[in-house]
């Protein structure tokens, strides 16, 4: 049996939710405005769906550790930095949410480079 | 056999198409610098009359993601169409369709298999930012067919910068060998050192300035010995945690050989470090 949330693979999940919500512009708008609803939803109806695979042929295991929910359910970018979800993908999919909320051009960039300021080398693992 | 008449690498800014397409009231005050280095970067290009571009850049997880991640792939299509709703969102992008050359990228895939490389390979491949931008500014007509070839730099574990360079090597031979009269060029395109959602990014010039001096001075040189002396996995995330796709410029100074660039060209840009280089192995006027 494997534990929920076990070790590294949920790293993948998380990765896995960045990565379909921001490719949908209607879940972009859907995570904006209701992250733990979204969160919520995604992981019980999609996150055991296979990327290309037919629906029903899907996974039985995936499942989100107790911090990566939350981190993800308040939009907490500093801590999923911090949990080692890859980088890329979270700003990316941020930039979507909060971007607009800025009035200078890469005003939320800047912000969120400020809220990571005390991280320094060696970053957190983002191997999966 | 084929001529290879180019070699061109170069970064990618996806930021170059909306900053040179701007009507003048917002038009940033560096695109006009900017538009006149690229337009002359180009004029590198168009100089050397390709018939067929082979396009080397890395799939910023768009097609390619972490439950399927090859390490190097060929794209084999008739057509390519090219960026993504999330590239038309963040940096205006528009919607292109490229046309294929499939013949050459069936002898890419033959004929790297039996060079020792295993590539994977895609008979539908949506190509991103790393292919259409170079595109964009060296071929904005879009009219040649292209072979997209992605490398992994962003899901570890990824292939040592080594392997790029041996990569490189191994696609000039591949296309020198090509029983072609068409003339080709080969576009790859990467990064100096970059940061992306970390303390670093967005700052006034790109995170490592003292890198990037180093690494223009390495590919205009053709000091790929210095390169591979100094660049590892690990050593690359000290620049800048995006850096990794500086092994994309390795892969390029593999195909050029370890030769001065014939044309040589950079640009301090905010958060990163704009380059240009263009070799010319049959000559300039060939």
């Amino acid at each position: 049996m494997v534990s929920e949330g076990s070790g590294r693979m949920s790293k993948y999940l998380v990765n896995k939710f960045l990565y379909s919500i921001d490719r949908d512009p209607a879940l972009v708008e859907r995570y904006r405005a209701d992250p733990r609803g979204t969160v919520t939803w995604w992981e019980a109806e999609r996150a055991n769906v296979i990327l290309n695979l037919p629906e029903m042929e899907r996974s039985t295991w995936q499942a989100f550790t107790e911090a990566e929910r939350e981190a993800l359910a308040t939009h907490d970018y500093v801590k999923l930095f911090e949990l080692g979800a890859h980088h890329f993908l979270t700003l990316t999919l941020y930039i979507a949410l909060f971007e607009r909320d800025y009035a200078e051009p890469l005003g939320f960039q800047r912000e969120y480079a400020r809220q990571l300021q005390r991280w320094s080398l060696p970053y957190p693992d983002i191997t999966t | 056999m084929a001529d290879l008449v180019a070699v061109l690498a170069t970064t990618h800014h996806p930021f170059f198409y909306r900053a040179s397409t701007a009507p003048p009231e917002s038009r940033p005050d560096f695109a006009d610098e900017w538009v006149r280095k690229v337009e002359a970067y180009r004029e590198t290009l168009t100089r050397a009359r390709p018939d067929v571009l082979v396009m080397v850049g890395s799939d910023h997880f768009h097609q390619l993601f972490y439950d399927n991640m090859p390490q190097f792939l060929i794209g084999k299509a008739p057509y390519y169409d090219g960026n993504y709703y999330n590239e038309e969102r963040e940096f205006g992008l528009p919607r292109m369709r490229l046309k294929g050359h499939e013949e050459l990228s069936a002898y890419l895939l033959r004929a790297g298999l039996d060079a020792g490389f295993d590539f994977a390979f895609s008979n539908e491949l949506r190509v991103d930012h790393s292919i259409t931008c170079p595109i964009i500014t060296t071929r904005p007509r879009a009219d040649l067919p292209i072979v997209p070839i992605y490398t992994n730099i962003f899901a570890p574990p990824l292939p040592r910068p080594w392997r790029f360079v041996q990569l490189g090597r191994t696609l000039r031979q591949l296309v020198e060998a090509w029983p072609s009269a068409e003339r080709v060029a080969i576009i790859g395109t990467g990064h100096l050192s970059l940061e992306l959602g970390g303390p670093r990014q967005f700052g006034p010039h790109g995170p490592d300035p003292e890198f990037d001096r180093k690494a223009v001075e390495w590919i205009a040189n053709g000091d790929i010995e210095a390169a591979l002396r100094e660049v590892t996995l690990d050593s690359l995330w000290t620049p800048g945690n995006a850096t990794h796709g500086f092994m994309d410029f390795m892969l390029m100074m593999g195909v050029a050989g370890p030769i001065k660039a014939d044309y040589a060209d950079s640009l301090d840009l905010f958060h990163t470090m704009e380059a240009y280089f263009t070799w010319y192995p049959k000559g300039a006027a060939a």
